[in-house]
């Protein structure tokens, strides 16, 4: 394995590329667009295929014909793009396409911003488009989980049938660091289901429609067991100095990284602090954060986002055991030692210094 | 006994769900005919619209999919280029093509997707219970234009083939009605066009149908022809409007 720099969305590109992608279908927006020019570069070179899109929604349909050919495709955006992907996101997931969606933040809503945002987090984990369904959302914290996760999410795509929506901040996607490129996957499941012309053996149809009030029932109860599944077997999160912590931060993303060494900081200064870091933000690790809520007395969710989406889900996770505060903006990503100037605050409230 | 009329293989033979006097059932039999003529049934790929046909995957014998409203040519897009050696088409209707998926199918014969779509044109949303489409034609009432369609209003009718001709990407365009036993045969005479021009790697291939809907139009099946050709057929001329290299 060799080591080299390279931006996070390059190695998004690069991981997705050995994770056996041949199919990338995309349409600029900042800060996604590196991911679309390494693609447009690559492609025509390894037999793939590579189309510049006449609109995001052409682009998440480009995804919907190319996975339906059982071929790992995929499609890259940011908040503009993604809310107009949604209805084809919907249809993926529905017809239990596997394919990576990434999406790599801006701020919103409306054009917002292109600087770092987390305010997707909505969007992502709640379906996002219309009707009963959960996508896996993937939260990368470096350049070299940019490309690790990217090659797990289309593992998981195709394991169990589903759009895999892989999330980072702008920062991210523009950060350059030291990455070890991964082997090349060469396994592939079978996709008996795929439209690929139908020499030899019955048709096969990729559909959404299901009239008949049964039938509908029977595909959403189906689609209910698979996101049941998901849950127990997919959850992924890491955890920091959170045995004996009294104040708990929660933050995943670039926000991770930062609050890692906020809690060094307020540690230094005589608070116990410990992090969790959701890896996936769907299905979101409630059991972690319920376990921990038992032993700590506060948690605190850091977001890149004013209004604060991740919060609602530590809420859930901790059923009103401990209070959570909330720190966070949009469009800046703060340095550890405000969140530590903030953590402070927050500490004396508590009455944990 | 010899055999002169049997079902096409690449109709699956379930009892389609049309109204009476509906002629999409006929065009699926005149792209299921070419399909067969040409052999090509195990390499086709058919995309269905939201419409009257979303459940034409039913219908023909071949691999289906079913795409959102209006995006057919873009889902047939990748497939095509993924698979280059299959054949592609899309079945969709005046609402699907002309309104929700005019990007899209702007941009796949720009690009000159090598994929055939089926454009059936019966001038109003016929799914949806008769709401005006980018088709409906100049004073014809429907449900959202219920005083008929005024250009000060609506605008002017949609001619997709005379737009679409117009692309460099595009290699066939045709305009054909389903009112006549002669108008049937060539129409499927173009469908067939169509497809062989695709596996010849020219481009974009498009046969627009001029279809019928009684229960809309609020006319007897008899009628309905009778609207076609005085109504529809002056305004949406038959014929081949680009057909490359000649
Ligand atoms: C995004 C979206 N918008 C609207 C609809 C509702 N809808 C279903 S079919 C249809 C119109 C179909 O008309 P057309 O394409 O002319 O086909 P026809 O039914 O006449 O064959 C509409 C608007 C939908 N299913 N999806
Ligand atoms: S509503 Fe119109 S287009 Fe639809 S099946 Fe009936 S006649 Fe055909």
């Amino acid at each position: 394995m060799q080591r080299v720099l390279m931006k996070g969305n390059e190695a998004i590109a690069e991981g997705a590329i050995r994770a056996g992608c041949r199919g990338f279908f995309g349409y600029p927006i900042t800060p996604s667009s590196e991911i679309a020019e390494y693609m447009a570069r690559k492609m025509p070179t390894i037999g793939g295929v590579f189309v510049q899109a006449e609109s995001e929604l052409a682009a998440i349909n480009m995804v919907y014909g190319g996975a339906a050919t059982g071929a790992r495709v995929m499609t890259a955006s940011s908040g503009p793009g993604i809310s107009l992907k949604q209805e084809g996101i919907s249809f993926l997931a529905e017809g239990e396409l596997p394919c990576l969606i990434v999406d790599i933040c801006r701020g919103g809503p409306g054009l917002g911003g292109i600087q770092p945002s987390q305010a997707d987090y909505f969007q992502a984990t709640r379906g996002g488009g219309h009707g009963d369904y959960y996508i896996i959302v993937l939260a990368p914290s470096s350049a070299q989980e940019m490309m690790d996760l990217t090659m797990l999410g289309f593992e998981l795509a195709d394991k169990h049938r589903t759009p895999v929506m892989l999330m980072a901040e702008g920062t991210l996607g523009n950060l350059i660091e030291p990455v070890l490129v991964r082997d090349e996957v060469t396994e592939f499941v079978d996709k008996p289901w795929a439209i690929t012309g139908c020499l030899g053996r019955q048709p096969n149809i990729v559909n959404t429609l299901h009239m008949p009030v049964e039938q509908l029932q029977t595909r959403n109860q189906h689609l209910t067991e698979k996101y049941q599944a998901i849950r127990s077997q997919e959850i992924r999160s890491e955890e920091f100095l959170t045995e004996d912590a009294d104040l708990i931060l929660v933050a995943y993303g670039i926000m991770a990284r930062i609050a890692k060494k906020a809690v060094m900081n307020a540690r230094s200064l005589g608070i116990k602090t410990g992090l969790i870091r959701p890896i996936t933000l769907w299905p979101y690790p409630y059991g972690v954060v319920n376990k921990i809520a038992q032993t700590c007395k506060a948690m605190v969710s850091i977001e890149i986002s004013t209004t604060g989406q991740m919060i609602e889900d530590i809420k859930l996770a901790t059923a009103g055991k401990v209070p959570i505060h909330y720190i966070g903006e949009i469009a800046r990503t703060p340095n550890p030692e405000e969140i530590t100037q903030q953590l402070l605050v927050i500490a004396a409230k508590e009455g944990l210094i | 006994m010899k055999m002169i009329a049997k079902k096409p293989e690449s109709l699956t033979g379930a009892k389609y769900h049309y109204c009476p006097g509906c002629s999409h059932g006929i065009i699926h039999r005149l792209v299921a005919e070419a399909m067969d003529e040409l052999n090509i049934r195990e390499q086709t790929i058919g995309i269905c619209p939201v419409g009257c046909s979303v459940l034409a995957y039913d219908y023909f014998n071949c691999d289906m999919l079913e795409a959102a409203h209006g995006r057919a040519p873009a889902i047939a897009t990748a497939i095509k280029r993924l698979l280059p050696d299959r054949y592609l088409f899309t079945y969709q209707g005046d609402g699907d093509l002309a309104s929700i998926g005019m990007g899209e199918i702007v941009h796949a014969s720009l690009r000159g997707e090598k994929i055939t779509t089926i454009f059936v044109n019966n001038t109003l949303y016929g799914m949806t219970g008769g709401q005006m489409a980018p088709t409906t034609l100049l004073g014809q009432v429907t449900t959202t234009s219920p005083y008929g369609r005024k250009v000060e209003w609506e605008g002017y009718p949609a001619k997709m083939c005379e737009l679409l001709s117009c692309n460099e990407g595009a290699a066939y365009i045709c305009r054909t009605a389903v009112n006549s036993p002669a108008n049937i045969i060539k129409t499927k005479k173009a469908i067939k066009k169509a497809f062989q021009i695709q596996g010849q790697g020219l481009g974009f291939t498009l046969v627009e149908v001029l279809s019928t809907c009684p229960t809309n139009w609020g006319l007897s099946p008899a009628d309905s022809l009778k609207w076609m050709e005085e109504h529809m057929i002056p305004y949406y001329p038959l014929g081949e409007f680009k057909v490359k290299g000649e």
